[in-house]
């Protein structure tokens, strides 16, 4: 099997550059993942990020033949050879396939990622109803591997301002549990030409997660809610 | 002054949503005027002269271009806010396209109304 990866060592490279690499491997069941770990053992400078190996941590987004997802869960079967495998783009490249996600984390933790209820705490946990519990289904499996952002030009080009979809599913998350007592800041603190607008509705957000999950959806209901509120 | 990330400027809502109303207005113009046309026997000068000579057409007409100057300044300005990152260049660009819209406003009354 053929491979070209994105290389990019800032110590000794002054340019980063695609590196062709070769597998004797059957593609068999094997994911990208198994493939990048052979690799490593034939080039041990080879760096990626990676740890529950099956799509549960996020730990290993790239870019894979153009379009972003998980080594992990990226059956080698599915691509076509060479496989090109590049950094998330959009984000500062550290070393190789390992990108700086500060600034997605800080989008992240902007919209106040928890439950915000100043009742004092009961006994036992605070009980949502199986209906109340249902609006969080497609909201509470993001992962935060980056895949959405990562691959959303209105997250390219201001993600110092724009949330990113990402984001934006987490502060649906948080505006959809009926625990949470702060539904008005929240809208208050996306009600933003840039924060929650930037969103343009291109939808590579739905079409690369790795869960299914739908931002785009949530980024409408947001935009929803803002509406019932101010008409 | 200190060199932060500025947002919260808490407007976006009302142009978002006016974007999506002036869309359906045009829309509707647009169906229209476009199964009015194709009712015509035959399609001329003469009709295009009798369809907007009735104040009613000219008002929506008016009413259509209205909607997309309106349309066109939120969609410019988003393009701008997207690739033009200096503050002065970006206000230099909305001023510009904000007395282009006024200029075709004033034409097309001029048009409309034949003045």
């Amino acid at each position: 099997m053929k491979f070209r990866i994105y290389r990019y060592n800032p110590d000794t490279d002054t340019a980063p550059y695609m590196q062709d690499f070769e597998l004797s491997l059957e593609a068999g069941d094997a994911m990208l993942l198994d493939a990048l770990m052979l690799l490593r053992q034939q080039d041990d400078s080879i760096g990626f990020r990676k740890s529950c190996r099956e799509g549960v941590c996020g730990s290993d987004a790239m870019n894979i033949n153009g379009r972003n997802g998980l080594a992990c869960i990226t059956a080698l079967s599915s691509l076509k050879q060479p496989i090109e495998i590049r950094p998330l783009p959009g984000l500062p490249v550290i070393r190789d396939l390992i990108v700086d996600m500060t600034q997605f984390f800080k989008q992240y933790h902007s919209i106040k990622p928890y439950l915000v209820n100043n009742d004092p705490p009961p006994e036992t946990e605070r009980l949502q109803s199986p209906k109340d519990r249902l609006e969080l289904d497609g909201l509470y499996e993001c992962i935060l591997c980056g895949c959405c952002s990562t691959s959303c030009p209105s997250f390219w080009w201001n993600p110092d301002k724009f949330v990113g979809p990402a984001g934006l599913l987490q502060a649906y998350r948080f505006i959809a549990d009926t625990r949470d007592q702060d539904t008005a800041a929240r809208l208050d603190n996306l009600e933003d030409p840039y924060r929650l607008f930037r969103c343009h509705t291109i939808m590579n957000c739905v079409d690369v997660c790795p869960k299914e999950l739908n931002p785009t959806e949530a980024i409408g209901k947001i935009k929803d809610m803002m509406v019932k509120r101010a008409v | 002054m200190v060199n932060r990330i500025l947002t919260g400027a808490h407007y976006g809502l009302r142009d978002w949503l006016v974007q999506r109303i002036t869309a359906v207005v045009m829309a509707i113009y647009a169906v229209i005027v476009v199964v009015y046309l194709l009712m015509q026997p035959s399609f001329g000068y003469d009709t295009w002269a009798e369809l907007f000579s009735g104040n009613v057409m000219r008002t929506f007409s008016m009413l259509f271009l209205l909607s997309l100057f309106y349309h066109a300044w939120i969609g410019v300005r988003d393009i701008v806010m997207d690739y033009v990152k200096p503050a002065s260049i970006r206000l230099l660009i909305h001023v510009l396209v904000i007395l282009a819209l006024v200029v075709y406003t004033i034409w097309s009354v001029q048009i409309l109304w034949g003045l």
